[in-house]
């Protein structure tokens, strides 16, 4: 039987690897993009079996204006991706250290 | 209460975004040859909203009655406390930035809806009383923040600054919703008043993460360590008249956000965050002070004094008390007035060819080139150190005094001793300023809106600002009681 405990430590597994993703990736910016979607999915997972599983649709809706947001995120995030690599000519991430830090 | 009460309470957001909307349409139409005249309505528009939320901020507005949309959304005083402080640098932020994109070329009509975008989140931000109202706002003034960073075409720094600040924010947002569904998922609700019902009793460890979670990601959006390392190279990157709204609007909406959530979501699991909050802000003072002593750039320079500062506003945080809150409130209107005048001050500094200076090497001697400037920079430094003449000081004086009497003697101590080496680098700007040789780079006249801002700031600094301790005191104290008066 499954139950609410696994969707919770799949909800975990992923965030765990979205966060990963963000900081062990040496490589490739798009990378990092998937990641964050990766988070807001674990989120969602969240969200949907909590309320699920507390009988309260709040959290479905809560997952409803996540997923609009990610949408509007993306959208942003790669054009500014473009713009830097308009500049930059790469989106590899050891380049991007034009500033220290 | 019926909707049209609803309508009334949200009506400095409903102002802003139907006029963000307009001007978009305008802008769109028209193109960039109505980037002034759009910069001018949208300050104007800010204008009308500061007398929206006079009223609620003079009578300390509270209890039920102040909120809306069933607990989603509150316009109390505290609220509107923050939004003023928004509302007042957002004004300050259109006015600097167009003579600073025309002299590059960059001059864009979409500069003022961003803002106004950005300003209508951060207002949200502040007015939540939801988690999902919360995330909303944050959102919608990221995003707007997001493209900002990046307004300067064909600047690799502008691109990089905002593709830094994307990403780390974009991660900030995650561990944050995290925290929120675990929050939903351990009490059963989003509302804050019923998460903190749902807390009143016992902590269960889900709940605990989901807190932590929180509480790291707003941490992270106001720049306190160990989450501040995107902060230098934001500020540093982005165009100057767009670091000065970073480092206004969205951290006093940020600071206030967690105050509310800290004390009203949270308000009965304090020894649960206090910890942490303690944690953050001793670490943010010393390595603000630490951080910034090699520095030669001005901006990253000022980012490092913006962790240091938030260092001092979470002191008044950890004191979890309304007096806490409003030594927030107060450290956070001086905060701003003196970011605004450090960043005015920066802009009017150009060499020869019209770029502007940033090194700190390139404004030595600038006593001798520029008096007045330099004398206002000078003050902006010796207030953001905390220094007793200046009104700087006194924002220190509240959350120490907050914080001992909460008492936190030991928090209140370290923080002191800690803002000693904090004084180290702003005295070397001075230093460097009135007593180095003359490096003959500042050169030009600067435009007559930014010294208008400039002298408004200075007189504000000054120790004649001290004349504005008990009103400010007052308002601050009426706006922190209304955050106790839960609806």
């Amino acid at each position: 039987m499954i139950g609410i405990e696994h969707f919770i430590v799949v909800g975990a597994i992923l965030f765990v690897l979205g966060v990963l993703g963000i900081f062990l990736n040496r490589k490739n910016i798009i990378v990092i993009l998937m990641s964050i979607e990766l988070i807001l999915l674990a989120v969602n997972i969240n969200l949907v079996a909590f309320s699920a599983f507390l009988g309260d649709l709040t959290g479905q809706i809560f997952a409803m204006f996540v997923l609009t947001v990610a949408a509007g995120e993306a959208a942003i995030g790669l054009a500014i991706l473009v713009i830097y690599f308009r500049s930059r000519g790469t989106i590899a991430v050891q380049d991007a250290n034009q500033m220290k830090g | 209460m019926d909707f049209g009460n609803y309508l009334a309470l949200i009506a400095p957001e409903l102002l802003i975004s139907i006029s963000g909307l307009v001007l978009l349409l305008i802008t769109a139409w028209v193109g960039d040859s109505a980037a002034r005249p759009v910069s001018i309505l949208a300050a104007l528009v800010l204008g009308v909203a500061c007398f929206m939320v006079g009223p609620a901020l003079l009578e300390g507005a509270a209890g039920p009655d102040t909120s809306a949309f069933a607990g989603q959304f509150r316009a109390d005083g505290f609220a509107a406390f923050a939004k003023m402080l928004i509302y007042v640098s957002g004004i300050a932020c259109l006015m600097i930035a167009p003579p600073f994109f025309e002299r590059l070329g960059a001059m864009r009509a979409e500069y003022p809806v961003l803002i106004l975008f950005a300003v209508l989140g951060t207002g949200i931000m502040v007015s939540s009383g939801n988690l999902i109202t919360l995330y909303i706002g944050l959102e919608l003034s990221s995003l707007a923040a997001y493209v900002l960073a990046s307004f300067l075409p064909g600047s690799g720094r502008s691109a990089e600054a905002g593709l830094k600040y994307f990403i780390l924010g974009a991660l900030a947002s995650g561990i944050l919703l995290y925290g929120m569904s675990l929050v939903y998922g351990f009490t059963g609700t989003t509302d804050f008043t019923l998460i903190r019902a749902a807390m009143a009793l016992e902590l269960s460890t889900g709940a605990l993460f989901g807190l932590i979670f929180v509480l790291a990601g707003l941490a992270f959006k106001i720049a306190a360590v160990p989450f501040h390392m995107w902060t230098p190279d934001v500020y540093e990157g982005a165009p100057t008249p767009v670091t000065t709204f970073f480092a206004s609007a969205p951290k006093v909406a940020a600071v206030a956000l967690t105050v509310r959530v800290s004390l009203d979501a949270f308000g009965l699991q304090a020894d649960a965050w206090r910890q942490i909050v303690i944690f953050a802000a001793l670490a943010s003072i010393v390595l603000g002070a630490l951080g910034a002593i090699g520095q030669d750039n001005l901006k990253r320079l000022l980012a490092y004094s913006s962790i240091n500062n938030v260092g001092f506003i979470l002191i008044g945080l950890a004191a979890g008390t309304p007096q806490g809150a409003s030594a927030v409130l107060v450290y956070l209107a001086i905060y701003v007035v003196m970011t605004i005048g450090s960043f005015v001050a920066i802009l009017m500094l150009r060499d020869a060819e019209g770029s502007y200076v940033e090194n700190i090497r390139d404004i030595a001697g600038l006593s001798r080139a520029k008096p007045v400037i330099a004398l206002i920079l000078a003050g902006m430094m010796l207030s953001l150190a905390g220094l007793p003449p200046m009104f700087g000081f006194w924002g220190k004086f509240v959350v120490f005094q907050a914080a001992v009497q909460a008492d936190l003697i030991l928090l209140a101590a370290l923080g002191i001793a800690a803002s000693v080496i904090g004084a180290f680098y702003y005295l070397k700007v001075v230093k460097v300023m009135f007593f180095d040789e003359p490096a003959g780079v500042v050169q030009g006249r600067s435009e007559t809106g930014h010294w208008v801002l400039l002298i408004a700031m200075a007189i504000i600094v000054s120790p004649l600002g001290y004349l504005l301790t008990i009103p400010l005191g007052l308002l601050a104290d009426r706006a922190a009681v209304s955050l106790f008066l839960l609806p």
